[in-house]
């Protein structure tokens, strides 16, 4: 694999940046929440068409990681770079950088008081200025791909936790995102709706998606993943392809994890 | 030796027929003894009440229509010396005086005009309330830009197109009374919002003023707020600029309900999880798109309570710039009331009693569709 990035070699990753293949580069990315040190040292770089899963026990700062890739929050050292574009306190520039992102999150916030199409066409029109019909022929497409065309004018609070999870993802998609973010997207499920959602995302992932997925699915991780992380006191302690990764973890954390979490 | 065994299996081969409840289940009948006499402690409640309601009810028709006297032309139509009987409300005096009470000392010839102003403002809240109502957007318009305006020139006159001045001196009664009450509903609604945003911001300049306006706004009577804006704002504006003796209140009266407003809103705008903020920011939507198309929809709408209720506190509360000399309905009540023509022990109560229906009507109104309104939005989320 062309991406060689990896943690005791930041300097390498900066030589070898060529701007229109890297999707996500973070140098050196500190964070702190008060005096916690939740991300310590970050260098990660993300490919284009890239499907990176990340995961470790909670508290580890990989949500964090991910939500500084759109600036939900901010980090006070180091460089993140999203298509090109670094980001900086400018507001005009992380907006940019907001259209070509796209982020479901664990509890899917949708917009209760929005129903299921206007949810999705919401950000089109008034942030793309896009028009309203062009939106909803756009909306109707992904709602199709996710397979909840019918629920189109119904409100989020009456489609169930798998179906919300499917409409986020569409109307994260609707923005025609560059890149995809994924906060432990099943974690809020009820288990016979997991599947539902992750059918969704392996759909995405083989469309060529840049994704990087915050999750404890192992097996989708072993199914989609090119490069799977594991994270544990804000640092990345092992990255690897997923089958070295599983069959053959280096680290004693790595190792303790896996253990616990496959039976 | 023949042992009962339960039945292993079984499999229906007829369907029960769905039967009507018995008379103890639904009807009226059930109805009354599930709500009224379902226990002890509640058939007593319902008697007390019953009670009550007999002894208060009869005493206030009879007040209000069985005694009541609805035609005369002075007070001793309603005198009880004159009439040989008791007198209830005294219903002639304010059929007599409802001009006055209606348009204060506006000049007769020219009532035409508040009755216009009455009609355009009707029009422009209708159109604002009925939610289901064609082209709300131009109805907006109409309510915030056309309806100040035309107000403007009908009541206060326009000499260009021949609408002559008339003094705010001459105003009064429930023209004043819906005047500042819709100004004060009107702005500070908008203004609320503002200052509530303001309270939440994370510029510290912006948040430090809206608290100390909030803060102190809040912090002093309405009648303080009212003597300061009669008194003090003449003396900080530039000499020769003076404010008209009605605006001076109405300034007053804006600010008061903003900041009442500002804290009702805010509390709307905590309700909201932050995943709301998270979802619309990584869409890109910009602050300001966020709050009105994500944040405000929801958080005014859990405030609709506190809100209506902020209303018609204010509503009743501009009967307060009475005091610094402008005839609100109470005020015509009571220079009514002292009129030697209308000398009467009745006359006085019914003036009251007139001012009091026509404020609880109005209140009631207002909670009325506010309660409607929470039904529906309820409804179309739920459903």
């Amino acid at each position: 694999m062309a991406d060689t990035t990896s943690l005791e070699k930041p300097q390498t990753a900066q030589s070898q940046a060529s701007n229109t293949e890297v999707a996500v580069e973070m140098k050196g990315v500190h964070k702190w929440f008060g005096e916690f040190h939740v991300l310590r040292d970050i260098n990660l770089r993300v490919m284009r068409g890239e499907r990176i899963v990340v995961c470790g026990p909670s508290g580890s700062g990989k949500s964090t990681m991910i939500r500084c890739i759109n600036r939900l929050e901010e980090h006070q050292k180091g460089q993140i770079i999203v298509d090109g574009t670094e980001l900086t306190n400018d507001l005009k520039r992380i907006d940019e950088i907001r259209r070509d992102v796209g982020m479901v999150f664990q509890h899917f916030n949708l917009f209760p008081h929005l129903t299921i199409l206007e949810n999705c066409t919401l950000a089109p029109i008034w942030v793309k200025k896009m028009p309203k019909k062009d939106a909803e022929e756009i909306a109707m497409k992904y709602l199709t791909r996710v397979k909840i065309p019918e629920q189109a004018h119904k409100y989020p609070g009456q489609l169930s936790g798998g179906q919300q999870q499917r409409v986020a993802i569409a109307r994260s998609l609707c923005m025609n995102p560059q890149i995809m973010l994924f906060d432990e997207p099943t974690s809020a499920l009820d288990p016979e709706m997991v599947k539902e959602v992750l059918d969704t995302m392996v759909s995405l992932a083989e469309e060529g998606m840049t994704m990087m997925v915050v999750t404890h699915e192992m097996g989708f991780a072993r199914q989609v993943a090119d490069r799977v992380i594991f994270m544990d006191y804000g640092q990345i302690v092992e990255m690897n392809e997923p089958e070295a990764f599983f069959s053959n973890p280096q680290h004693e954390r790595t190792k303790l994890f896996l253990g616990q979490i496959l039976h | 030796m023949t042992v009962m065994t339960p039945q292993r299996s079984f499999v229906r081969t007829a369907s029960e027929e769905a039967l009507p409840p018995p008379r103890t289940v639904a009807g009226p009948l059930a109805w009354v003894k599930e709500n009224l006499f379902s226990g002890p402690i509640n058939t007593a409640v319902t008697v007390l009440m019953a009670w009550f309601l007999f002894w208060i009810v009869p005493p206030i028709l009879d007040y209000l229509f069985f005694s009541a006297v609805w035609t005369g032309q002075d007070g001793s139509a309603c005198r009880e010396d004159t009439t040989g009987r008791e007198v209830g409300a005294c219903w002639a005096f304010v059929i007599d005086r409802v001009n006055y009470f209606l348009y204060g000392s506006y000049p007769a010839d020219l009532r035409w005009r508040p009755n216009l102003f009455f009609l355009v403002l009707a029009i422009g809240i209708v159109w604002m309330l009925w939610l289901d109502a064609p082209r709300r957007g131009l109805g907006a318009i109409y309510f915030f830009v056309v309806v100040p305006i035309l107000s403007y020139w009908l009541l206060a006159g326009f000499p260009a197109i021949g609408l002559s001045n008339v003094p705010t001196g001459v105003w009064g009664g429930i023209l004043v009374t819906i005047v500042v009450s819709a100004v004060g509903i009107v702005i500070s609604l908008p203004v609320g919002v503002l200052l509530a945003l303001g309270r939440r911001s994370h510029l510290p300049i912006v948040r430090l003023v809206c608290v100390i306006v909030i803060e102190f706004t809040r912090g002093v009577p309405l009648i303080t707020v009212l003597f300061m804006a009669n008194t003090m704002l003449p003396l900080f504006l530039a000499e020769g600029i003076t404010v008209d003796r009605l605006v001076r209140p109405l300034i007053g009266v804006a600010f008061f309900a903003s900041a009442y407003m500002a804290e009702v809103v805010r509390g709307g705008l905590q309700a909201i999880p932050k995943g709301q903020y998270e979802g619309a920011m990584s869409l890109g939507l910009s602050y300001p798109k966020m709050m009105y198309f994500i944040v405000l929809p929801q958080a005014l709408r859990i405030v609709i309570p506190g809100i209506v209720n902020t209303f018609i506190g204010l509503f009743k509360d501009t009967t307060l710039v009475s005091i610094v000399g402008i005839f609100d309905l109470i005020r015509t009540v009571e220079s009514a009331r002292i009129d030697p023509l209308w000398s009467a022990p009745s006359v006085n109560y019914s003036g009251y009693a007139f001012a009091a229906i026509f404020y609880f009507f109005c209140c009631w109104g207002m909670s009325w569709y506010s309660q409607s309104v929470e039904r529906r939005l309820a409804a179309s989320e739920k459903r």
